[in-house]
């Protein structure tokens, strides 16, 4: 199903077959005169007319960029979410925890938005332990009902929620769980669970927090939430302004942030834009003025 | 006709009604995806009709009684039926529960002809039923003609007699007796066509089957390729297909030994789920289907149950394994106690008997995008999981998304047993455009992503910490000032709230009557709540989380 190299050595792949890929548009614009053509897509580059550089190089970018392997490892999600991710999109194999902040909340509709772009992907959803799911909010913010299957609450029963959990990411391209405390998982369980997943190359997404006993390489967060449109007696609820802050290890340490409106008036998540800081007028120059 | 062969179908009709052991003269409708598959007698009197939406059948007929469809209950209740005519013949094949069909050839001989054949089929199957539905049999050339001579009789003589309920028609007559049908039985349940051909046939001015077969055949198949072919097939009274020429070699006959013996059904058909994937991949490996199937169990006793299963079109890896569950379903938790197995299953084999090439199934070429899922293969792949899990937790643990009318957030989509809806299957019902019809007081977008069902009592108050009411003319008795949700959290402060917005629904019926106020509320700390409130009592519906 998936190309079976692992995520690092793919990401490696990635970098050098684009470096190359520069370094070949690089020389091809001066002079026809290219000297070390020791990479393979460099001796293609050597054939190409000078007159044309520019387009040729283009083109033989374009024939190089298949060998990114890495793209093909990732899932992609709505445009809002591709500044918050490393790479621009989900990576297979991972898991993610997406949370709120304390006494902020929107987890659970931060994570049907991060599944919708994998959903209108073609990929299919399960989701576990989330009965209370609002599934017209799902389907508004891009979630494909044809392709999510909800499955019942296995109850107390520890393996019961172990076998279920593994039996899904076998199957699923994305799992969602979630991580209340009607979640009965060993520690021990969450890590085989953890490492299943990143066998499989499907996407855990565990909506409101770790799982027990992880710690996830990333983490989306809904820091601040401030709902818009109602007022004293009057008006409805227009849409939600939103920060979420994405933490974690490794290519997601530096944390990254955004504003979204998640919903908003149509119940779709899109970007916001960045509140107006005021200006504040100082008080020698008004005096000036007057 | 040479290449055909003389089939007797038995047709109960109403059978998911008859199933559900609901009278026929109540009237009673059983619905799919919120659309009527199948209604009593009683129903259609009223004006109910297949294909029609929950609230068209309930508007004709506001007393109907509304069923879900559950093909596993329908598979298991029909068993007895089968069983009973096995007196006659060992070879009976299973259309769909409420069908069943097999070849006169040999009985017709012994029991003196296809007429004494199909009344002692009659007399034999409405004895086992005892009344309780209506048996009707149909003797042609083929098995298609005669479903139809077995369904068509209905209108004609509505009499109970076992010679009533029998029409056969004479060898070499079936093409003349199919002329005059309409072309829309073609897409009816277990039927070889889809909507979309027969739609196309309809607007083309092509409306009976004679007329569609009076069309050269190498037009049709031009226009409409394999399908085509096999409605032009039937429609002028072949089988759909060219006879098979080879038989099936004998080692696709796949055994499954259960050890320790299965005792749960469960069990055993997710064992025959992985036999079916096994079976159905082998099958596509040489580029062919299955039509017919044999499917047999055995218990430690040595007890052993096989049914044919026949499809008019191929059998899928999800189908096969829907078969099986229906048998064993039928056997080991059947009504019947002298036919039920003693112990508990240790075999389980599936032979197919009929296959033919695969009409195929385009695999999608990559969409190019990055990170792009084959379509076909995710959808298989989950179906497997599912299947895994139904069989760790039970048939409905495991619930698919439709689109329903209504106003509350939670009632606009509910959730079907996804054995009920073949998941691979493109699902129109989950789409939002399932639902075409306005609902005026609908909930305003955006939707809340956490929907509580049950809603969770809590207590609104005013500033004085008097309980804020709605009154019959749609006012608050006072601005709602906290919200107390129930012992833990204490008293929330309200920041903004709006509303009441009134829903008074289904007075027309005294019993699903419903009188609710909702009002949207945002506490101190950000959190946005769909209050409702019903006799007096608030409770939280949905928060938006």
């Amino acid at each position: 199903m998936i190309g079976g190299l692992p995520a690092s050595a793919a990401s490696v792949a990635s970098v050098s077959a684009s470096a190359s890929a520069a370094a070949v548009a690089a020389r091809v614009e001066p002079a026809a005169s290219v000297s070390a053509a020791s990479v393979s897509a460099a001796a293609v580059a050597a054939r190409v007319e000078p007159a044309a550089s520019v387009s040729a190089a283009a083109a033989v970018a374009a024939r190089v960029e298949p060998a990114d392997l890495a793209r093909e490892r990732r899932l992609p999600v709505l445009p809002p979410f591709e500044p918050l991710l490393p790479g621009g999109a989900l990576r297979r194999g991972a898991t993610v925890a997406v949370g709120a902040a304390p006494g902020v909340a929107g987890a659970t509709s931060l994570a049907l938005a991060l599944a919708a772009g994998p959903s209108q992907a073609g990929a299919w959803v399960a989701v576990v332990g989330l009965s209370s799911l609002g599934l017209v909010a799902a389907d508004a913010l891009g979630v494909a009902l044809e392709r999510l299957v909800m499955v019942a609450d296995p109850g107390r029963d520890r393996t019961g929620w172990a076998s279920v959990l593994g039996a899904l990411v076998d199957g699923f391209d994305l799992v969602l769980v979630s991580t209340a405390p009607t979640l009965r998982l060993r520690p021990a369980d969450a890590r085989r669970l953890v490492s299943r997943v990143r066998e499989r190359g499907g996407i855990l997404l565990a909506v409101g927090g770790d799982l027990p006993g992880e710690r996830s390489p990333l983490r989306l967060t809904v820091t601040a939430a401030h709902w818009e449109g109602l007022g004293a007696g009057w008006g409805h609820l227009q849409g939600r302004r939103v920060t979420v802050e994405t933490t974690g290890r490794g290519d997601a340490t530096r944390p990254r942030h955004a504003d979204l409106w998640l919903p908003d008036a149509h119940g779709h998540a899109t970007p916001a834009e960045p509140l107006a800081t005021p200006i504040p007028l100082h008080p020698r120059r008004l005096r000036h003025h007057a | 006709m040479p290449d055909t062969t003389r089939t007797l179908v038995v047709w109960c009709a109403d059978w998911p009604v008859v199933a559900a052991g609901v009278p026929l003269d109540v009237p009673a409708a059983v619905l799919r995806a919120n659309r009527v598959v199948a209604c009593s007698p009683a129903a259609r009197a009223e004006g109910v009709e297949r294909h029609q939406r929950r609230r068209d059948a309930q508007s004709r007929c506001p007393e109907v009684l509304i069923l879900e469809h559950d093909p596993a209950a329908e598979a298991r209740a029909f068993e007895p039926v089968a069983a009973s005519l096995e007196a006659l013949t060992p070879r009976i094949e299973i259309t769909y529960p409420g069908a069943c069909a097999f070849p006169t050839r040999g009985p017709a001989r012994y029991h003196g002809g296809d007429q004494a054949l199909a009344r002692r089929a009659a007399a034999l199957v409405s004895h086992t039923l005892g009344g309780r539905a209506p048996v009707r049999v149909g003797v042609a050339d083929g098995p298609f003609a005669a479903a139809l001579a077995a369904r068509r009789h209905r209108r004609a003589a509505p009499v109970a007699r076992s010679e009533d309920m029998a029409l056969v028609v004479p060898p070499g007559e079936s093409p003349a007796f199919l002329a005059p049908i309409p072309v829309t039985v073609l897409a009816d349940e277990g039927g070889p066509a889809g909507a979309a051909l027969v739609d196309v046939l309809e607007r083309l001015g092509v409306r009976t089957l004679g007329a569609l077969a009076a069309l050269p055949v190498a037009e049709v198949v031009g226009r409409f390729g394999a399908e085509g072919l096999r409605a032009h097939r039937l429609a002028g009274g072949e089988d759909g297909r060219p006879p098979v020429t080879a038989p099936p070699p004998a080692d696709w006959t796949l055994v499954a030994e259960l050890d320790p013996p299965a005792e749960r059904v469960e069990a055993a058909a997710f064992v025959a789920r992985g036999l079916a994937d096994d079976l159905h991949r082998r099958l596509a490996e040489t580029g062919s289907a299955c039509t017919r199937l044999v499917v047999g169990a055995e218990t430690e006793h040595g007890e052993t149950h096989e049914r044919v299963w026949r499809t008019e079109g191929t059998f899928s890896a999800l189908a096969i394994a829907d078969r099986v569950r229906w048998q064993l379903e039928g056997w080991v938790g059947g009504v019947d106690n002298a036919h039920r197995p003693s112990g508990g299953l240790t075999r389980i084999w599936l032979a197919p008997e009929e296959i033919v090439p695969a009409g195929g199934r385009q695999l999608a070429l990559s969409t190019g995008g990055p990170g792009a899922v084959d379509p076909i293969e995710a959808g298989d792949r989950a179906s497997r999981a599912l299947a895994r899990v139904q069989g760790l937790l039970g048939i409905d643990a495991v619930r698919v998304p439709e689109w329903r009318g209504g106003r509350g957030p939670g009632e606009r989509v509910g959730l079907v047993p996804v054995a009920a809806a073949d998941v691979t299957e493109p699902r129109p019902a989950a789409r939002p455009a399932w639902v075409a019809e306005p609902w005026p007081g609908t909930v305003p977008a955006p939707a809340p992503a956490t929907v509580h069902i049950p809603p969770l009592p809590v207590e609104v108050v005013d500033d004085a910490g008097r309980p804020v009411a709605v009154g019959g003319r749609g006012e608050v008795s006072a601005a709602p000032a906290a919200v107390a949700a129930g012992d833990r959290s204490g008293r929330r402060p309200v920041a903004a709230w709006a509303g009441p917005w009134p829903c008074d629904e289904r007075w027309w019926d005294p019993e699903t009557h419903r009188r609710r106020a909702r009002l949207q509320v945002t506490t101190a700390d950000g959190t946005a709540y769909l209050l409702v409130v019903e006799a007096g009592r608030w409770s939280v519906e949905a928060t938006y989380d």
